[in-house]
This record gives structure tokens, C-alpha cells and sequence, in this order.
């Protein structure tokens, strides 16, 4: 099933009534306040009852997202939520299950987790906030931070390699692959609706500006200047077109993407790449738009949008259908089964 | 036929011991089966090698099972031998400390060959059969290939599968022995085999020529004869450690009408719990193989806040690294079992030895002040009955809970005189629904200190929980010092509350007042209660008490302690219920620790007593 093409049920529930009475925390200007927002406009439509619907994160600025939602909800510990949700989702198949997450607590403690819930394909949204950095613990470099990131843990530059979360849910073979940013509201939102739409996992990356500790991480995608080169938004059976006016275009030699300009003698809008969400090779291709503006190497911009779906079985569908089938074919004796095969009788 | 004579005993031990491919377990399990079959008391202790597949011939490939039966009380694999089977040289080589003087060896010469004896490090051109240093026992040696090999000539079997019948060989010379019917032992093959019927022939005739070779042979004169014990009438049934475990979690589950849930990673010694409950999903059981440790005890939160029967099983390492989630546990105050079946330790330890050393780590092992619950099974088919005690206070007092369990007693077996579904207490949980006008609060507590379980889809109830401290009742985030305080002292008492809801200490052999009570938890309880039991025939005022629970205590165990002039704890650690029974009663007690990964045997216990009460 399509979210997107199913007409929004009748809201049982109202945006205003998924407000909690806990006052928000989070520092002002945090590109999380629009994604609560997002969050609580979206949800109200997607006609689930409210009770079920729950709300699961880790430990991070992000996991306190729970607290601000008046569904359940449980803010558990550092990098576990994944696990959390799963356990809930296997036996609890009915339920609609939400986890928030960010890039320290998914990528890093939670790394395993996280590949782990993928592969499963639990019928959970894995939203994660993405801010390139530690922001709770107050400004250290996260797995997601860029080489040579200055902050308070490497005054010298970090060393490491960053993850590419995209490539990364797509190694682990995942079956909604998608990104988003804080601040663009009507796209995050229709990202929401698509992920709640899949059956199975969808990961929900979300750029998110932590503008005390990593201000403007995100910038060249987000504002009005820069978006329309640095970022292009991907729609399934459309062609790959950004710019200024949508004057370039990306086109495929072999497996080699090419920027092309279009409307020139040499391309038009038809020859340029269009988006297969079901592709999983191109959306590897796709994945890998991910350079930061290096000397003399190509520089392509940055995707956002769904990079790709597939339709796999659900974890917690099989999980229960084998629990079915075996009561099916032998009815629960506990006499039975404490007696055991063989018994003696002293009398 | 020789002139044959009879004599009964009223209990022997015996070791089958041989190479990991011997067929070792399986040959002391259907001696098992048959004697329990028989109406004899036993208890068994397999032990295993460390390594799957080690070396053939050599001595860590040794794989043992030890069978203590009778027509007395059995209640223990008992101390030293009378009778050891050994297959090859390692296996004689790796038991024979356990055999007792005069003790009988039944030794198969072809894994005595000069191959054999070189992997099982025996100097050049010593053969113990034969260089006389055996002398002090009884030997019997049988070439048992060639035997097997001789009454399957016909049989139209590769050499392989031949030689895989050895171990019937041997089985079916113990019940010529031992007196024994071996129609258990047949219908047990019949049904094995049921597809493979030429395998089947095999085995039945090499039984049966074990058992035509004692009877023919000259050279064996004496057969025994063991009777029946004296047990309490009733249906029994021989059951495991993790067996019973197994089945108590089941019975749990269907006691309270919740489905189990059972998130695990598998580890030695507990993973036969997870194999065994994945065979009843028609009980509505639900096991989840988890990535980690960790996530096996965070999907048992997930399956405990939708409303589940949530365990988690495991061992020492980890248990440890369950630790953050344990506390998560019991901040949420959600309702799981989490079971330790204790191992060797620190760090990997001795994964297949066992020991008594989580005590401490079961009590303490959290950050932050993290009490939980903590109750230990006594004996294999006592896992039954604690893991259900431990179930009950879960869901009753919406906490994690500890289960604590050891490889000695997940592994061993004894007679069960198995429950009725129906005698069986049902119990449930304290589930909510939305009342009229009333605000709900997550964390307002009943008479128990537990507090309300509104599970997702409850309409109304929606609420948020978490690991951050919170306020009294409402469950909202709360930094007051106040507060953080009060529940500090809340959910320690919420546990020390659950005192008034556990049996009371029983003295279980002895009087209530006296010179010498000897206490003891877990699996210490065979060695003990046999060595409390010989104590007072040789006239010591001792007297034996075994704790299931350990936190909290039972209310009257202080007072139980006071009436003694002298305490003795035996645990296979180095005194960890001892420091804590120091520390709560203020009593001088006194230890007997034995850290060799082996339980205590009753003469050391006895031993101890006896220089006490001196
Ligand atoms: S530290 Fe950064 S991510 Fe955290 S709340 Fe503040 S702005 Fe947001």
C-alpha cells in the first residue's frame, strides 16, 4: 500500500491534541522544533488512533522527541531504541511505531542496531536527525561529522571517515531509503507520509541544523541561495533536473553520472537520468552524491527525496505467522507438556 | 553360563566417559532413563569438553556424564565413582582421580592402542591396562570394536557406521550388570531410527550382544541389583535444569494469560533454554534471536511495555553487558525475568564449568542505586518452580526480576514429580484502563508499590516513560533533589515489599535452634542437605536451610540465623552470600568456597561441619 495514493482517513485526533504538557527543551533556533512540527501535523492524518501509535529515540537532543508527543512513548537508553522498537513491533504488530534517533545514537553506539532493524524489515519510521554532531554531550564530533571537524574532542581535526548514512541503510538492505531536511516543511512532511506508507522499514534521514554546536552544517542545501545547485530532489519517474531555472540535469554514461547542461544542441530534459525508486543499482549511484566541494574532483548535488523502495517481507508478519501455524497444528496442552514422553508412577 | 552371584547395593556412581564422539551422553542417558524408569532416586552431571570439536583421542575431547542412582535418596552426582567407563585412554587418564579406591573400570582396550595413548600422553610403551598400575581396582576390558564389529558382519554397514554403535555395546553390558530391562532403552531406538532401518537393526543387536557377553562371558560373576527408592508417591518424570526452566516459563505464561516473549543471544551454558522454548511457539511463546546481548534484553523492554511475559536469558558476560538495560528496567518498572545461568568467570571464564560468582553482580551489577529482585533455583527441577516464583513477582510488582540458575544445575538432571496444570496458582497483571475525568498517572502506586501497566492501544492512557528520573506519580521528567530522593527509597522499598508476599524461611532438615546451621543457595543444595543428613546419623546438632530468595530476603531469616551459635555458607565463589549475610544480620558467618568450577562434593562439605561442631 501507497500512502500517498490512499486519501487521508479522517483524523481521529487533532495536531493541537498531540501536544504534550511538557514544556520543549530544546535550544532556540533548533531545526528540531520544525521537525516536531512536521511530525504532529502529518500524524493526525494518517488515520491511526492515537493510542496507537508510539513514540521510541535513544539518548540525544533528538530522543527527547517522545516527551513532546501525547501518544505512548518511551525515551529509552543510548543507542537502543532500534532494539526496543523491535522487540515491541514483533509482538505488537498492530501498533504504528515511530523511532527517533540521531546520528550519534544510530550511527555510533547504536550502529548495530540500526543494521540490524533494517535487515529485518520491521514495520518501523526511523526518523533520524542528522546534525553532524554531538549536541547533548555538548559539541564533540559525531560519525557523521566531516574529516577534520574541529570541535572540544579533536582541537586538531577528527581523522575519521564519515558514515554515509544513505549507502549505509542501503548495505544493510533497506527497504525505504529516503532523505529530508528541517527546513523545508511541505517536503519533510510528504517524506513523513511515505515513510508511514511503507510496509516495512523506511529510514527517514533528516538533516538537521544544531545551531549552537554546528551551525549552518547544512546550509548549502537549505537556503534559498545555494539549494537549487547544491540540492536536487529526486522524484520517482522524473528526470533529474536542478539549477537556478532547472537548467542542469544529470545524465548516466554507463554507471558514470555526467552534470549536463540541458536545453543546449548537445542534451535535452530526454536523455537526462530518470529516477527509478525500485533501482537498486542506481540508487546506489544516487547514494554516492555525497563530496563536499573537493579540488579538482567532480562536485554533484546533493539528492534528497525517496532513494529507494523495495517490497519485502516484514519481520513481525513471519514472526507471528510461525506462532500461528504451530498452534494451529497442536493445540497448547500444558499437562501434556509437563508430563513429557516418559513418566513412572510410584505408588 | 558362569556360576553367577547377586549382590544389591543401595546406590551407585557411575562415569561414562569417552570421546567426544563416543556417544557418551546419550549411552549415560538412556542408563538414566531406565533407572529412573525403574523407580530408582538419581541425579546426573554431564561434563562436557570446552572445545566443539577438539581433537579426537586427546584429553580436552574427553566428554563425561555421571549417574549417582539408588534406592536411598540420591542428592547429588555424587563424590567418587564405583564404576568408570572408559572409552579410550584420554578418558581414563582424565578421570580416574574420580574413580574410588577399588572402584570398577570398564575400559574398551581397542582406544588403548599405541595411537590413543600417544594423544592422551601417556609415555612411550605405557599401556595402564597392562604396566599394573591399575592394580588397585577392578578391571574389566572389553575390545569393544571388535565385538561391535564382529555382530554386525552381516549387517551390510560401512566400517563408520559400525563403529558408531560401540557405545550400545557398552550400554547393554551395564544393564546385564545392573540387572536392567532394556526395553526403554529398544523403544527409544525404534523410534530414533524409525526411518533408517537398517541402522536400527544395527544398534538393537549390539545392545543386546552387550548384554549376551556379560551373560555369557565367565569372567564376570557378580550382577547388582539396586531397588527402588523410597519417593513420594506420584507421577515422575526426569527433567534438566534449563528443561525445567524452559517449562516454567511456559507454564508462567499460561498462569497469567500473557504471551511469552523471549528475546536471547545465544551462550553457553543457557542457550538450551532458547532452543527449547523455540519448539512451543503452540504455547503462544515467541522467541526472538536477538543481535546482541543487549538488544535481547531491549527487545524484552519493548515486548514488556506492549503488554508481554518478557525474558531474557543468558550468562555472567552477558548479563554484564544487559547492565544499562537492567536499569532502564527498573526505572520503567516494567515487568521481565532476566535469567542467568552462571558460568565460570571473570571475563569468558570457563564457559562449560560452573560456578556460584554472580551473586554480587546480580545484587549490585547496575549503576546507580538499581535494586532488583533476586531468587535462585536449588536443583534441576526446582528451575521449574523458582522461574515461576520469579515470573509472579515480575508481574506483580511490575519489576525486572533475577533468576539465577548455574551450568551444574542447567545441565543436570533428577527426578521430577511434575505439577498438575491446574494446582498451579495463576496470577495477573495489574492492567489499567482510562477512567472518567481522572488524569492518569503512570507512576501511582497500589499496596505492593507497583505501580499501574497501561500498554499501547489503551485509549486514553497515553503517556511517556523513560530513564530520566521522575516525579512521584505523574512519571514526568524530574531534576527536584526532593524527589530524586524519595524515589531512590521508593523503588528500594518497592522490592524489600515484596517480602511480605514470599514464603517464610524453612529450617529443611534439622532443628530451628542449635550449634551449627549450614545456609545455602542454588545448586550447593544436593551437597549440602546429603552431607547435613550423614552430620546428624553421626550425631551433629547441625542443621541445613537452602534460600531461594536472596533478594529480598524472607522476613525471618534473621531470626532464623540468631537461634545458631555458629553459620556456615558453602558457595562456589569466594564468599559473596556470605559478605551480604555478614552485612544485613551482622552475623560472623563463616565460608566454605570452592572456585574449581566443580561443585562441592558431600565429603568436603561434611568435613567442614565436622570441624565446626568439634
Ligand atoms: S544542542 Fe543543538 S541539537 Fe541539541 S537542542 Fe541545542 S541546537 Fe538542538
Amino acid at each position: 500500500m501507497s500512502a500517498v495514493t490512499n486519501a487521508p482517513e479522517s483524523p481521529k485526533f487533532t495536531s493541537k491534541e498531540l501536544v504534550t504538557d511538557q514544556e520543549v527543551r530544546w535550544c532556540p533556533g533548533c531545526g528540531d522544533y520544525s521537525i516536531l512540527k512536521q511530525v504532529q501535523t502529518v500524524v493526525p492524518e494518517l488515520g491511526i488512533p492515537r493510542e496507537n501509535i508510539v513514540f521510541v529515540s535513544g539518548i540525544g537532543c533528538s530522543s527527547r522527541f517522545p516527551y513532546y508527543m501525547e501518544t505512548y512513548g518511551m525515551h529509552s537508553i543510548h543507542g537502543r531504541a532500534a532494539a526496543i522498537a523491535s522487540g515491541l513491533k514483533s509482538v505488537r504488530p498492530e501498533l504504528s511505531v515511530w523511532m527517533v534517533s540521531g546520528d550519534g545514537d544510530s550511527l555510533s553506539i547504536g550502529g548495530n542496531h540500526f543494521i540490524h532493524l533494517l535487515r529485518r524489515n520491521f514495520d518501523i519510521n526511523l526518523l533520524l536527525f542528522n546534525n553532524e554532531i554531538y549536541g547533548l554531550t555538548k559539541g564533540q564530533y559525531s560519525p557523521t561529522s566531516e574529516e577534520g571537524k574541529i570541535t572540544k574532542s579533536t582541537p586538531m581535526g577528527s581523522v575519521d571517515h564519515p558514515f554515509n548514512p544513505i549507502a549505509l541503510a542501503l548495505g544493510a538492505d533497506g527497504t525505504f531509503v529516503a532523505r529530508s531536511m528541517d527546513r523545508d516543511p511541505v517536503h519533510l512532511k510528504e517524506m513523513l507520509r511515505r515513510a508511514h506508507g511503507h510496509k516495512g522499514t523506511s529510514f527517514l534521514e533528516i538533516y538537521q541544523n544544531c545551531n549552537v554546536f554546528n551551525d549552518g552544517a547544512f546550509e548549502i542545501f537549505t537556503e534559498k541561495a545555494s539549494k537549487k545547485e547544491e540540492a536536487i530532489f529526486v522524484e520517482n519517474g522524473k528526470p533529474l533536473v536542478f539549477g537556478q531555472n532547472g537548467e542542469k540535469g544529470i545524465k548516466l554514461d554507463g554507471f558514470k553520472p555526467v552534470i549536463v547542461d540541458i536545453g543546449t544542441d548537445q542534451n535535452s530534459i530526454n536523455d537526462l537520468w530518470v529516477h527509478d525508486e525500485r533501482d537498486r543499482v542506481k540508487a546506489g549511484i544516487l547514494s554516492r552524491f555525497f563530496d563536499r566541494h573537493e579540488e579538482g574532483k567532480p562536485h554533484y548535488p546533493r539528492p534528497f527525496g525517496v532513494f529507494y523502495v523495495e517490497d519485502r517481507t516484514r519481520y513481525e508478519d513471519r514472526f507471528n505467522e510461525q506462532v500461528e501455524q504451530a498452534i494451529a497444528k497442536k493445540a497448547p496442552d500444558l499437562d501434556a507438556l509437563l508430563r513429557g514422553r516418559e513418566t513412572w508412577v510410584i505408588g | 553360563m558362569a556360576d553367577q552371584q547377586q549382590e544389591v547395593l543401595d546406590r551407585v556412581i557411575i562415569k561414562f566417559a569417552g570421546d567426544s564422539g563416543d556417544g557418551m551422553q546419550l549411552t549415560g542417558t538412556q542408563f538414566t532413563n531406565t533407572a529412573a524408569l525403574l523407580g530408582n532416586d538419581l541425579s546426573t552431571f554431564p561434563d562436557f569438553p570446552a572445545e566443539i570439536r577438539a581433537p579426537q583421542g586427546t584429553i580436552p575431547g574427553v566428554s563425561g556424564y555421571q549417574l549417582h542412582f539408588g534406592s536411598v535418596n540420591i542428592f547429588t552426582p555424587g563424590d567418587a565413582c564405583d564404576v568408570l567407563v572408559a572409552m579410550n585412554a584420554a578418558a581414563l587418564k582424565a578421570n580416574l582421580r574420580h574413580l574410588r579406591k577399588g572402584g570398577t573400570i570398564i575400559a574398551n582396550t581397542d582406544g588403548f592402542d599405541p595411537k590413543n595413548l600417544r594423544l592422551a600422553n601417556y609415555p612411550d610403551g605405557i599401556n595402564p591396562l597392562q604396566d599394573g598400575s591399575l592394580e588397585g581396582f577392578r578391571l574389566i576390558t572389553i575390545d569393544v570394536t571388535k565385538m561391535t564389529r564382529a555382530a554386525l558382519t552381516e549387517s551390510g554397514l560401512g566400517i563408520k557406521e559400525i563403529d558408531r554403535a560401540k557405545n550400545m555395546f557398552v550400554l547393554g553390558f551395564l544393564y546385564w550388570m545392573y540387572n536392567r530391562e532394556m526395553v526403554h532403552t529398544e523403544n527409544f531406538l525404534k523410534e530414533k531410527f524409525t526411518k533408517k532401518p537398517d541402522v536400527l537393526d544395527a544398534n538393537l543387536k549390539v545392545l543386546r550382544a552387550g548384554y549376551n557377553f556379560g551373560d555369557t562371558s565367565e569372567t564376570f560373576t557378580t550382577r547388582y541389583t539396586v531397588h527402588p527408592a523410597p519417593m513420594p508417591p506420584g507421577t515422575y518424570r526426569n527433567i534438566m535444569g534449563n528443561q525445567a526452566t524452559a517449562l516454567g516459563l511456559i507454564a508462567a505464561s499460561q498462569k497469567c494469560g500473557l504471551e511469552l516473549f523471549l528475546g536471547s543471544y545465544p551462550i553457553t551454558p543457557a542457550s538450551d533454554i532458547l532452543h527449547d522454548l523455540s519448539k512451543y511457539k503452540n504455547f503462544g511463546v515467541h522467541t526472538y534471536q536477538a543481535e546482541d546481548e543487549i538488544a535481547a534484553i531491549c527487545a524484552v523492554i519493548g515486548a514488556a511495555f506492549g503488554g508481554k511475559l518478557a525474558v531474557t536469558t543468558s550468562s555472567g558476560p552477558g548479563i554484564a553487558l544487559k547492565g544499562e538495560a537492567m536499569g532502564l528496567g527498573i526505572m520503567l518498572e516494567l515487568p521481565m525475568v532476566i535469567i542467568n545461568v552462571q558460568r565460570g568467570g571473570p571475563s569468558t571464564g570457563l564457559p562449560t564449568k560452573t560456578e556460584q560468582s554472580d551473586l554480587f553482580q546480580a545484587m549490585y551489577g547496575r549503576n546507580g542505586e538499581a535494586p532488583m529482585p533476586v531468587i535462585a533455583a536449588k536443583s534441576p527441577a526446582d528451575c521449574f518452580e523458582t522461574v515461576f516464583e520469579a515470573c509472579r513477582i515480575a508481574i506483580e510488582s511490575m519489576t525486572p526480576v533475577m533468576f539465577l540458575s548455574d551450568g551444574y544445575i542447567a545441565n543436570g538432571s533428577e527426578p521430577w514429580r511434575f505439577p498438575q496444570a491446574a494446582d498451579l496458582q495463576p496470577f495477573k497483571g495489574n492492567f489499567v484502563s482510562a477512567k472518567d475525568g481522572e488524569k492518569f498517572l503512570p507512576y501511582k502506586r497500589d499496596e505492593r508499590l507497583s505501580r499501574p501497566w497501561a500498554i499501547p492501544g489503551t485509549k486514553d492512557l497515553e503517556h511517556r516513560i523513560g530513564g530520566l528520573e521522575k516525579q512521584h506519580e505523574t512519571g514526568n521528567i524530574s531534576y527536584d533533589p526532593e524527589n530524586h530522593e524519595f524515589m531512590v527509597r521508593m523503588r528500594e522499598a518497592k522490592v524489600a515489599k515484596i517480602a511480605d508476599h514470599i514464603p517464610l524461611q524453612t529450617i529443611d532438615n534439622g532443628n530451628e535452634k542449635g550449634k551449627l546451621l549450614v545456609i545455602g543457595w542454588g545448586s550447593t543444595y544436593g551437597a549440602i542437605k546429603a552431607a547435613v543428613k550423614d552430620a546428624r546419623a553421626k550425631g551433629y546438632d547441625v542443621s541445613h536451610a537452602q534460600l531461594r530468595h536472596l533478594n529480598p530476603f524472607p522476613k525471618n531469616l534473621g531470626e532464623i540465623l540468631y537461634n545458631f551459635d555458629q553459620v556456615l555458607i558453602p558457595e562456589m565463589n569466594t564468599g559473596q552470600l556470605r559478605s551480604i549475610i555478614r552485612d544485613k544480620f551482622m552475623v560472623p558467618a563463616i565460608g566454605l568456597n570452592k572456585i574449581k568450577g566443580m561443585p562441592f562434593s558431600t565429603t568436603e562439605v561434611l568435613e567442614k561441619i565436622e570441624e565446626l561442631c568439634k
